[in-house]
């Protein structure tokens, strides 16, 4: 019982990056259909503004955060204006291509600036550094930390959809975009907005990472993109709920395979959970099946 | 108030609009008929900036309109329901409603507005609370047509606000395009209910294939042979 609640409490850390990471893809694919590929170099490209903030600028944990989210939240925007606007009405193909030319770029692009070598986060002092035990259970400030930062931006997202003219305009962009339109909303600044706060979500993803597991490389992304995707698409890409549930149940699940079975096996059955989502429920958990609308 | 000039509107190599004309006067009703494909949707979703012109222009209160945005359309007092009603489906039934006062910030007149559609369709008002995706045809075309007077439009347009529903309805949706009317919202009617929008228009255009091929009042039109054994089913 003592070894599941340990690896429940580390699952629910690594699902707390994942559900950030799958936020932005879900939020995207929302609103203009696209799977970002180069969302999960966002979340690279935060945990290397984290870092640097923490090792070069000496800015402890919680603004270096602030600049990770607000560095991400322009470079979402950019990539989305440079990139993907221009292909606005092009087929969705040639969208998706660039996208992953964009991951590519944004990787290497790196590697060309800071090296491919792998930086190691400073170690956490002081009130970062502090342990619990409850009965034999271990939960360290860390964990906590990274769960309130991620409860705060999901209820912080939630609020946003929910309530703001901005959120209302977003929801109804990704529902129909011509009465969107007629309605006087400006499609492309609410798809600018889509776009910042998914990448602003991927960065404090990152910082957390930086954080959590301390080594980050210009390659980190791919593998927790990917994760972060299949958990967005088992929660009903498009659906913000399913993301967050996607990601604490992937990143729970990874946690109890490396724990109770073999952890060469846990990319596996990650990869299997999309493959069985996809032919018994294709629209996700929380999904609606709807046929094509023609 | 609404202006047409030599209008042409091309989807790729087909040309949908060939070179019409039309006006709407202020505090008219005028109704563009026609069977199903002549371009009727393609010249209101044109006015209204979802598709852009090849040639020709479009004048709203004197001002050529022609290369603004659906948004600054709205902003200059023009507001559409378009065919198929479009209501966004998993939002609430007010939040369609505060969708369609997006761009205004006066709360009070919003408010305001908001009694005022909920009075010309009491079944809204009941709904408040219900994702838009639940409501029935009929219901939907309400909420279409409510959400648009939320901007408080000076024109209205709509496409086909009788598809779909059945006749008692269709008369209660005309009913009230009148009472928008004479409340002072100038109406462009889309229809493929010839006989409905005739009755209603105090002018009326008949399209075929792209072009307008026939003008004139109401009236007149309902008189025509031409009309009625096309498009009112008489002989």
């Amino acid at each position: 019982m003592e070894v599941f609640l340990q690896q429940l409490v580390n699952g629910v850390s690594l699902g707390s990056i994942y559900a950030l990471v799958a936020l932005g893809y879900t939020m995207v694919y929302g609103i203009i259909k696209l799977i970002n590929f180069a969302h999960c170099d966002i979340y690279m490209i935060g945990a290397y503004i984290g870092y640097y903030c923490m090792t070069y600028f000496g800015l402890s944990f919680f603004p270096s955060l602030l600049v990770a989210m607000t560095g991400c939240m322009v470079l979402g925007v950019l990539i989305e204006k440079i990139a993907y606007k221009p292909l606005r009405n092009a087929a969705r193909i040639s969208l998706l291509i660039t996208a992953i030319g964009m991951s590519l770029f944004l990787e290497y692009g790196t590697m060309f600036l800071v090296s491919a070598k792998v930086r190691t986060y400073p170690a956490m002092t002081g009130f970062m550094a502090k342990t619990f035990h409850i009965g034999n259970v271990l939960v360290t400030m860390q964990q906590i930390v990274i769960l309130a930062t991620t409860i705060a931006l999901m209820i912080a997202l939630q609020y946003i959809v929910k309530y703001t003219r901005a959120g209302k305009a977003m929801r109804a962009v990704s529902l129909d975009k011509d009465a969107a339109q007629l309605m006087g909303i400006d499609v492309n600044t609410t798809i600018s907005i889509t776009f910042a706060i998914g990448s602003a979500l991927a960065g404090a993803a990152g910082v957390l990472v930086g954080v959590y597991y301390n080594t980050i490389n210009p390659l980190m992304g791919v593998t927790p993109g990917l994760k972060a995707f299949v958990a967005a698409v088992f929660g009903g890409i498009g659906l913000i709920p399913g993301a967050m549930v996607g990601g604490y149940f992937i990143g729970i699940v990874e946690v109890l395979v490396s724990g109770y079975g073999n952890s060469m096996y846990r990319d596996a059955v990650v990869f299997a959970i999309l493959i069985l989502i996809l032919i018994l429920k294709p629209a996700g958990l929380l999904g609606k099946n709807v046929g094509e609308k023609v | 108030m609404l202006e047409l000039r030599d209008l042409n509107v091309h989807y790729d190599m087909i040309h949908a609009i060939k070179g019409i004309s039309l006006t709407v006067e202020k505090g008219e009703i005028v109704t563009l008929i026609g069977a199903n494909g002549a371009g009727k949707t393609t010249t209101l979703r044109t006015i209204a900036g979802l598709k852009k012109p090849t040639s020709g222009s479009v004048w709203l209160n004197g001002q050529d309109i022609t290369e603004t945005t659906p948004r600054q359309r709205v902003q200059m007092g023009a507001a559409m329901v378009p065919e198929g009603r479009h209501v966004f489906s998993e939002m609430t039934v007010q939040e369609n409603l505060e969708l369609g006062a997006y761009l205004r910030r006066d709360k009070e007149g919003i408010a305001q507005d908001m009694e005022m559609v909920c009075g010309y369709f009491p079944i809204l008002k009941s709904r408040r609370k219900q994702t838009a995706g639940t409501l029935s045809g009929g219901e939907q075309q309400m909420l279409a047509m409510a959400r648009a007077l939320m901007s408080r439009p000076e024109i209205l347009f709509l496409d086909e606000p009788s598809m779909g529903l059945s006749p008692l309805l269709v008369s209660e949706i005309f009913a009230i395009i009148k009472t928008i009317n004479n409340a002072g919202t100038t109406i462009l009617l889309v229809e493929q209910n010839a006989g409905m929008a005739l009755s209603v228009a105090n002018r009326a255009y008949v399209m075929e294939t792209g072009s307008i091929v026939l003008s004139g009042t109401g009236a007149e039109l309902m008189e025509s042979d031409e009309i009625r054994k096309a498009y009112l089913g008489g002989s």
